[in-house]
């Protein structure tokens, strides 16, 4: 019945190492914390070195992966050498030959157990991991070069390199992770950290509610996280007992259960459902996605690692890693209409068109990744589980990069503002690197041909469209447009046009950069702000464009006086815009040329001419849909050479077309005996006619908002400008989106009012009536039985007892007063005389 | 037997000794005493060590012997102080102690 042939697969130490990565950060972490302060480099070298070592491992991780996957490809090749002669580009599925499923390497220590069920701590590398960490590892790393610099002189600059060496690793631990349990772990490490680090500068009351309310809006999804695992524990757990000598927590087991035909459909749905829950809250969904922009108010490094690679994508990671749970909970694979799907289309549309309302550079950023995360929630929910990895890789490097030049412009060429109406344009000529490299990420971010985010993107719309969902194709192909609007809006206001503000080259007293500050952070106060402001005609004079970006920081500093800094404030007094610092440039640079060439790690549409060599994220990342026999899985212990059987050697998947029943993975419950990690995902057959439309889409985007930016910013066309003030259908438009749909007010005079309030105050009524009375009574019961106790137990009976003690030691010891005569000769004749007695009394003992 | 002889002269050197510790009013008299009483102790540990054909008693008495010189060298010391203090040995003068 199977095709039984045993299959070596090298491992190698990176990858059983592999969680060192994650305990590397934790150590920095702590040292940082300890130790910081009297560093060289106030703990920052510390936190560098920790994410250097971590992507070292990481990246050692990756390419023993592939060595690994490699070794099973060598393996076919020999077993299957007549059919390989057909030559290498055909697909495999044609030669009537699954490629074998690669076990994850696994390396765990249970910390914990009870009654037979065994908590792990640990690592579990597969090839979605290791894109994953090394991806992570790599964005903190630059990250944190750029924070070198751009929180220099920050009051509480050590404890920020330890929260942000802490957040990677919640990531990587999260990343990693072998079993529901050490999942939570991470996803909480980084949810602590995330609300360390957006409240950063929590002497302004706007950043700790800023802070306060990511926190408490993850939570609200958090809860469907520990809902979500119990449930999927106690569907998974009887099973995974049975069949895996595993438990309801493991991964693997919980992929393997869902596939195995055998699992509750109705733990499964609301297993999914909650989960999903969770992803909503973490990775800014509709309708939980307002705390993201409002975690601008952390420092934009923190902004650029939680919305590139750190944090937001826990939640998609999440659906990906235990993706057979959603692809049989809500029938992906039948082609149903998922909730992930919903959600996911009606994020990229609504973030999108707040994008366009935004006046802060990076709250247009922040909703632009909530769209994008949309992207990964649709190709997920939708089947396309590859292009949604995809572009979690891809959407890392360019949407970091443009966090990074937009703190670029607010640390060199707006004076810490990051309002574009006010304090920015015609940054162009002054920081020619960083206008380039946003120019780049745009580009990439917006889907044009050759950069990263074409070849992600316009996968996930081909594979959305080929699944069958034609109409959310073309809501995401709507959303690629308003992508290319909003960006084109952003890039004119920062860089083209006339300077304004603080790129003018004005400069602020102090006063008013504080009040400046305030304003920028208050999160959504939608009073509209004047193009204009006062203190724009003061004048400040000093320094003026030094060439030097930061020659004078120290001195400057020591002049300004006060140690109160806000938001990107080193204290140093600007002159006109410059371009920033190397440490600031050159993580902008690495992170350009990655958005110029990640997409060629899947450049799929290149397939059929170059053969399915290029698909290297297809070929190592993705699990490959076949069943393995259980025993075999089971007998390969934790980073050990694995000998792997085939379990099946044809399965019909990868049919991508509608003919007929889909078998194999995903679809048909694998043979008894065998279990399938990953369900059998089609892949859309890249066609010609869909890139052009979908570039088309883009260019059109484009064109219109070039031409309205210029007539609209450049030219004040008046036809256009005001137009929101006098047409009331456009200005209800204007005011829903500026009030970002009215569900912050929904979530805080409603829900919160409706709920919390009479919570509160039922609360306090059960305090002041119950509690307290409670608390009152046994105070009052205690001291009356402290008052009975004291006179009866403690007067009589305990101090009875003491002075009765002294009293008889007393008499005693006057009884034996004679005793002590002082003479020796009667001390000897006593000893001796007790002596005889005892010997006495020990011959009768012993001889009776 | 031969080891009962021993054993009975023993206890009489013990009891002779024991007499002279509560009899005695001269301190190195009743030092002399305690002396035959350890004397005594050691022809017992000797007489069993005989007795068993084990080696352990006469080890033991080597060592009672050695204590029994510390033993009386101190002793000795204490007499000599007292000596020069009081100009006598007498022990019945020496009860300051008296309780």
């Amino acid at each position: 019945m199977l095709a039984a042939e045993a299959l070596e697969l090298s491992s190698g130490w990176f990858l059983e190492n592999a969680w060192l990565t994650g305990l590397i950060p934790v150590i920095g972490f702590a040292i940082i914390i300890a130790f910081g302060k009297k560093l060289p480099m106030k703990g920052a070298e510390i936190g560098l070195a920790s994410m250097a070592a971590s992507l070292v491992i990481a990246v050692g991780a990756a390419l023993q992966w592939v060595q690994r996957t490699d070794s099973a490809e060598g393996h076919s090749e020999e077993a299957f050498g007549l059919l390989r002669a057909f030559g290498r580009s055909l697909p495999s599925a044609t030669e009537g030959e699954a490629e074998p499923f690669i076990p994850p390497v696994v390396k765990t220590w249970v910390w914990w157990q009870n009654s037979g069920l065994e908590f792990g701590i640990g690592s579990s590398i597969d090839g979605l991991a290791v894109l994953i960490l090394a991806l992570v590892a790599f964005i903190a790393l630059l990250v944190q070069v750029f924070s070198i610099d751009y929180v220099r002189d920050d009051r509480r600059y050590t404890h920020f390199f330890a929260a942000i060496t802490l957040f990677a690793g919640g990531m990587l631990i999260m990343v990693m992770a072998e079993n529901m349990v050490q999942l939570i772990l991470g996803w909480e490490i980084m949810g602590l950290t995330s609300f360390m680090l957006i409240g950063h500068w929590w002497e302004e009351e706007a950043n700790s509610r800023a802070a306060l309310k990511a926190f408490f809006t993850v939570r609200v999804g958090d809860v469907g996280l520990l809902v979500g695992t119990a449930i999927i524990f106690f569907g998974a757990n009887q099973w995974a007992v049975d069949n895996l000598d595993s438990n309801g927590f493991n991964i693997a087991a919980i992929q393997a259960w869902a596939l195995s035909g055998e699992a509750n459909t109705q733990f499964l749905l609301w297993g999914a459902v909650a989960l999903f829950i969770a992803c909503i809250g973490k990775s800014g969904q509709f309708p939980l996605h307002t705390w993201l922009p409002d975690a601008m108010a952390g420092p934009t490094p923190v902004s650029s690692l939680l919305h590139s690679s750190t944090m937001v994508v826990a939640g998609v990671f999440l659906v990906a890693r235990i993706y057979p749970v959603f692809w049989e909970g809500f029938n992906i694979g039948t082609g149903g209409l998922s909730f992930i799907a919903i959600i996911g289309s009606i994020t990229i549309v609504i973030a999108a068109l707040l994008a366009f309302v935004q006046d802060d550079i990076k709250k247009v950023l922040a909703y632009s990744t909530v769209s994008q995360l949309g992207y990964m929630m649709l190709g997920l929910g939708t089947g396309a589980w590859l292009p949604a990895v995809f572009h979690i890789f891809t959407h890392a490097f360019f949407k970091c990069a443009l966090f990074l030049c937009a703190g670029s412009v607010a640390h060199s060429g707006s004076h810490h503002s990051f309002d574009m109406k006010k304090d920015m344009g015609g940054l162009r000529k002054k920081m020619p690197v960083t206008f380039w490299a946003w120019i780049i990420s745009t580009l990439a971010l917006t889907g044009v041909f050759p950069f990263a985010g074409f070849w992600s993107k316009d996968e996930i719309i081909d594979n959305v469209g080929a699944n069958g969902y034609t109409f959310l194709q073309w809501v995401s192909l709507g959303g690629a447009a308003l992508t290319a609007m909003y960006m084109t809006r952003a890039t004119y206001l920062t860089f083209f046009g006339e300077p304004r503000g603080a790129a003018a080259g004005h400069g602020h007293d102090d006063a008013h950069a504080e009040e400046h500050e305030m304003e920028h952070i208050s999160v959504g106060a939608p009073e509209p702000r004047s193009l204009s402001s006062a203190a724009n005609t003061q004048h400040g004079g000093e320094g003026s464009a030094s060439d030097e970006p930061h020659g004078g920081h120290g001195a400057s500093a020591a002049v300004d006086g006060s140690d109160h800094h806000h938001d990107d404030h080193h204290g140093d007094h600007h002159g006109g815009p410059h371009e920033s610092g190397k440490l600031i440039l050159v993580p902008i640079v690495i992170l350009v040329f990655f958005a110029i060439v990640a997409g060629f790690a899947n450049p799929t549409p290149l397939a059929s001419r170059f053969g399915e060599g290029v698909e290297v994220l297809k070929t190592y990342v993705e699990p490959r849909p076949t069943p393995v026999i259980i025993e075999e899985f089971l007998a390969t212990g934790p980073g050990e050479s694995v000998a792997l059987t085939e379990a099946s050697a044809v399965v019909a998947a990868e049919s991508g077309e509608e003919g007929g029943k889909k078998a194999g993975c995903g679809f048909t419950a694998p043979e008894p005996g065998t279990a399938c990690f990953f369900p059998g995902v089609s892949h859309a057959e890249p066609k010609f006619t869909k890139i052009l439309l979908s570039l088309a889409v883009v260019a059109i985007g484009y064109a219109l908002a070039i031409a309205f930016c210029v007539s609209f910013y450049g030219r004040r066309n008046p036809k256009l400008v005001g137009l929101t003030e006098r047409n009331t259908v456009l200005r209800g438009g204007f005011l829903f989106l500026k009030n970002k749909y009215y569900l912050d007010a929904l979530y805080e005079n409603v829900i919160v009012r409706a709920i919390a309030h009479p919570i509160a105050k039922m609360a306090y009524w059960v305090n002041q009536n119950v509690l307290d009375a409670t608390v009152n009574g046994v105070g009052i019961g205690t001291r009356k039985t402290g008052q009975w106790v004291y006179d009866n137990i403690d007067q009589k009976i305990v101090d009875g007892a003491v002075n009765g003690s002294g009293w008889a030691a007393s008499e005693a010891g006057h009884a034996m007063q004679p005793t002590q005569s002082g003479k020796i000769g009667q001390y000897g004749a006593l000893l001796f005389g007790a002596a005889t007695v005892g010997a006495i009394v020990l011959v009768l003992v012993n001889v009776s | 037997m031969l080891a009962v002889n021993f054993l009975l002269l023993a206890a009489a050197l013990f009891a002779i000794g024991v007499y002279g510790v509560i009899a005695r009013r001269n301190a190195v008299m009743v030092l002399m005493s305690i002396e035959l009483i350890l004397n005594a102790v050691s022809l017992n540990l000797v007489a069993f060590a005989l007795m068993t054909g084990a080696v352990d008693g006469q080890v033991f008495a080597l060592y009672v012997i050695a204590i029994a010189a510390a033993e009386v060298g101190v002793g000795l010391a204490m007499v000599l102080m007292i000596y020069r203090n009081r100009k006598s040995i007498a022990l019945d003068e020496l009860s300051e102690m008296k309780g």
